[in-house]
């Protein structure tokens, strides 16, 4: 049973849950323990090993339930057209098997589909498929190819050999004829039961190894299209990889830290701790820095010039919403909105909507979205808060308001641009970037996910050095 | 005495009875955790949101089997002298000043240093020895002779350092003191970790937990659990307000309750001795159940619609989820 399970490992990695060799060995103690008999026991003891968060759990039971499938799929066969016509025929065909019965001594494959036992047949094509390495699949294509390699080493080609041969003595129109023909007859509907069964064998493989490979590597390539192609059909996939991106950088930055200085005596906190000692030095402190958690401002561009972005960029702000505690959202096109409050209260199918509904697709107007920034919360705006801007700082040739550009830059503690537009169009018709730059701290082109995760990296970086 | 709690956890049937008996009422999975921890002896990590009874299930075992409860509560800056020992400074100061009188006496007429160093040598680990030290938590649940139910509550709200620090205790059941040595525990003891998941735990200590994730208990549990905790409410009752509260977490709600507050809510319904679920009843107990104003809010309107509902389940039998 070591087998099985070392593959179920594969299985589970291939799902995304990982199994290191000491979890393996953990499992492997666990079904020491618990043993195969009693199969809801079974995987709870596994589950408890092996998944170690809720979304680990609820792949895991997916791919307990596909793995383990197989050992009813032995049962299957019994009951199916393999089985169920051939042990009706049996009795009036069993004298006729035996004059053929040389024959089919030779082909081992013959008299298992004859004999219908479908766990037989099961097991023996497990067998066949772990010896051509069918859990090796890569690719939805290859399925046919595996089936194929699986059936012939089952011996496949000597039981077609057997049908064709009985195909021809059966053509001659003696009572021996036509019991070959009859027998022929069987033998091929358990080659296509085969055929089939081999087939479907294969497809779960794929299923359990191979296919999120597909996956990742179409997450893969999401990560690197620029924001405005990506189609809406990707929207759920990209709603997983943001979301994904934004817990990992909300886990490493969300939480308040502290550097020992090693070295520095903390001379008053020293004294203070040690007034119960009589003012004897039993411990000593250190100086301490304490790490901020991040304070950001996002300002995001929903207008007409970047349409096809803004959906994805206030996905975005969905979820870094989600992660980041201290996060004030606003969006605008001509008027600039707290949108806090939308992305708080709905989930993310009715917040983007809404809040395109909203302010979406209007002509864009950077000075008057500025003034209404300063006007209404530039209060809470101090030095410990990084301001992010995500647009094409195209303003319809109104006054970008770059004296509010300037207030804001010398009371935060950064201003970061993210254009989705590359660096060469900037300054090119209505665009405003060459005039609003000088008070970016970062001006950046940001057409991916990949560039978007690199520069929130950054900024959130800054936040732990200082 | 070890040969009770063996003997108890034996089978996942046996765990099930056992909780049950002490108040606990427990899914298959929850008894299947317990079962595999105690024999492969590794502690449990145990998630959930918060009042789904992932502390109340480590009282529980506790209780059941006998044994201490030792709980610690993690927080921000918890340290190895706040979690696993120190020294009792103020005790060894006070000895030294008396002992200072009794120096001459132990010192003689010792003629020079090294006579006098050769002396004080036999009293050398007089003040690093077990009199003087205090242990805390993690050093008092390895020492107990029977083995303990140890609590290690909210974990995530510890520091990254400490999440380190445990890894010994957790893998090998053992510290080290530098004057003092390694101490093994003799019965390792039940070692449960909660978790509301404000952060994700390292990989380090994932990997050597066994993990349970409890979720909201389906109606037929949470029953269960209502009458084993409320055991005063009439049955009727009971299926409706459970009914309820399961119709109340199919809504978008800020925080969903949990079964403490179901729990609750049963105590205050028996306390006003309402005897149905009446509209006006549940509008004024509704903040029992839950905690947000903007959840209050957004539930108030469809009152009426919803008890309507619980009644019916609560007549038919049990509720069904969606």
């Amino acid at each position: 049973m070591q087998r099985p399970l070392e593959n179920f490992f594969r299985a589970l990695r291939a799902a995304d849950i990982r199994v290191s060799p000491a979890e393996g060995i953990d499992a492997h103690r666990t079904v020491d323990l618990v043993g195969y008999g009693d199969r809801r026991l079974f995987k709870d003891a596994l589950c408890v090993a092996l998944a170690k968060t809720p979304d680990e759990v609820a792949s895991f039971e997916d791919c307990f339930e596909m793995f383990f499938a197989r050992e009813e799929f032995a049962d299957d066969g019994d009951g199916d057209d393999g089985d169920g016509e051939d042990s009706r025929q049996r009795p009036e065909g069993a004298d006729g098997d035996e004059n053929f019965a040389d024959q089919l001594a030779n082909v081992p494959l013959a008299e298992m589909v004859l004999d219908g036992e479908g766990g037989e047949l099961a097991a023996a094509m497990e067998q066949s498929a772990n010896r051509v390495g069918a859990t090796e699949i890569q690719f939805f294509s290859q399925r046919g190819y595996f089936a194929r390699r699986i059936l012939d080493d089952m011996g496949l080609r000597d039981l077609e050999k057997l049908i064709a041969q009985l195909r021809r003595s059966g053509e001659g129109d003696d009572d021996d004829g036509g019991d070959a023909a009859d027998l022929a007859q069987r033998l091929e509907q358990g080659r296509r039961y085969l055929l089939d069964e081999s087939r479907q064998y294969v497809e779960r493989q794929y299923e359990l190894y191979a296919r999120s490979n597909g996956e990742a590597l179409r997450e893969e390539f999401l990560m690197e299209t620029r924001m405005s192609n990506l189609e809406q059909r990707d929207f759920v996939r990209m709603h997983k990889i943001v979301r994904r991106m934004a817990k990992r950088l909300a886990t490493r930055y969300s939480r308040r830290r502290k550097h020992t200085r090693r070295g520095q005596l903390d001379v008053r906190r020293t004294l203070r701790r040690n007034m119960p000692h009589d003012g004897i030095l039993f411990e000593v402190l250190w100086k301490q820095i304490k790490i901020e958690r991040p304070k950001i401002v996002v300002i995001c561009d929903v207008s007409r010039s970047v349409a096809a972005a803004a959906r994805f960029l206030l996905l975005f702000l969905y979820s870094l919403n989600e992660v980041i505690a201290q996060l004030q959202a606003f969006a605008f096109s001509d008027r600039l909105v707290d949108v806090g409050d939308i992305l708080e209260g709905n989930d993310v199918e009715t917040a983007i909507p809404e809040i395109m509904a909203k302010i979406g697709f209007r002509s864009t107007d950077y000075g008057q979205a500025l003034d209404d920034y300063e006007e209404n919360f530039m209060d809470e705006l101090d030095r410990h808060t990084t301001v992010i801007i995500l647009g094409d700082g195209r303003s319809n040739f109104t006054d970008p308001r770059i004296d509010i550009m300037r207030r804001l830059h010398d009371r935060s503690r950064a201003i970061i641009w993210l254009n989705p537009e590359p660096e060469t169009f900037w300054g090119t018709g209505d665009s405003e970037m060459p005039r609003y730059r000088p008070f970016c701290h970062v001006a950046k082109t940001c057409s991916t996910v990949m560039h978007l995760e690199r520069v929130i990296d950054d900024i959130l970086k800054s936040y732990a050095r200082s | 005495m070890t040969e009770p709690r063996a003997a108890k956890i034996d089978n996942v049937d046996d765990i099930i009875a056992g909780l049950g008996d002490v108040g606990y009422i427990t899914s298959r999975q929850i008894a299947t955790a317990i079962f595999v921890a105690e024999n492969l002896t590794k502690p449990i990590l145990v998630e959930g949101s918060a009042g789904v009874g992932k502390t109340e299930l480590a009282l529980s075992t506790a209780a059941w089997l006998d044994l201490p409860l030792i709980r610690m509560q993690c927080y921000e800056g918890l340290d190895e002298s706040k979690a696993l020992y120190e020294w009792k400074y103020g005790k060894q100061l006070l000895y030294t000043q008396i002992l200072k009188d009794k120096m001459g006496d132990v010192l003689g007429d010792a003629p020079g240093l090294d006579e006098a160093m050769q002396k004080l040598k036999g009293f050398g680990d007089l003040f690093f020895s077990e009199d003087f030290l205090e242990p805390r938590p993690l050093l008092r649940a390895l020492r107990q002779e029977r083995g303990a139910v140890l609590l290690i509550d909210e974990i995530d709200k510890s520091d990254e350092e400490f999440e380190a620090f445990l890894l010994e205790i957790l893998s090998a059941f053992q510290v080290t003191i530098p004057e003092i040595g390694t101490i093994k525990s003799t019965v390792p003891p039940i070692v449960f970790l909660t978790s509301n998941n404000m952060r994700e735990m390292g990989d380090a200590l994932k990997r050597r937990c066994l993990h349970l994730y409890i979720p909201l208990p389906d109606a037929k549990l949470e029953e269960r659990i209502v009458a084993a905790r409320v055991p005063d409410i009439e049955e009727k009752l009971r299926r409706k307000l459970v009914a309820f509260v399961q119709l109340l977490r199919e809504q978008d709600l800020k925080k969903l309750p949990s079964i403490s507050e179901t729990l609750d809510w049963a105590r205050v319904l028996l306390l006003l001795h309402a005897d149905d679920l009446a509209p006006d009843l549940i509008r004024d107990t509704l903040n029992v159940l839950l905690k947000f104003e903007q959840d209050i809010h957004a539930v108030r309107p469809q009152i009426a619609e919803m008890t309507r509902k619980a009644r019916q389940a609560g007549d038919r039998g049990y509720a069904t989820t969606a």
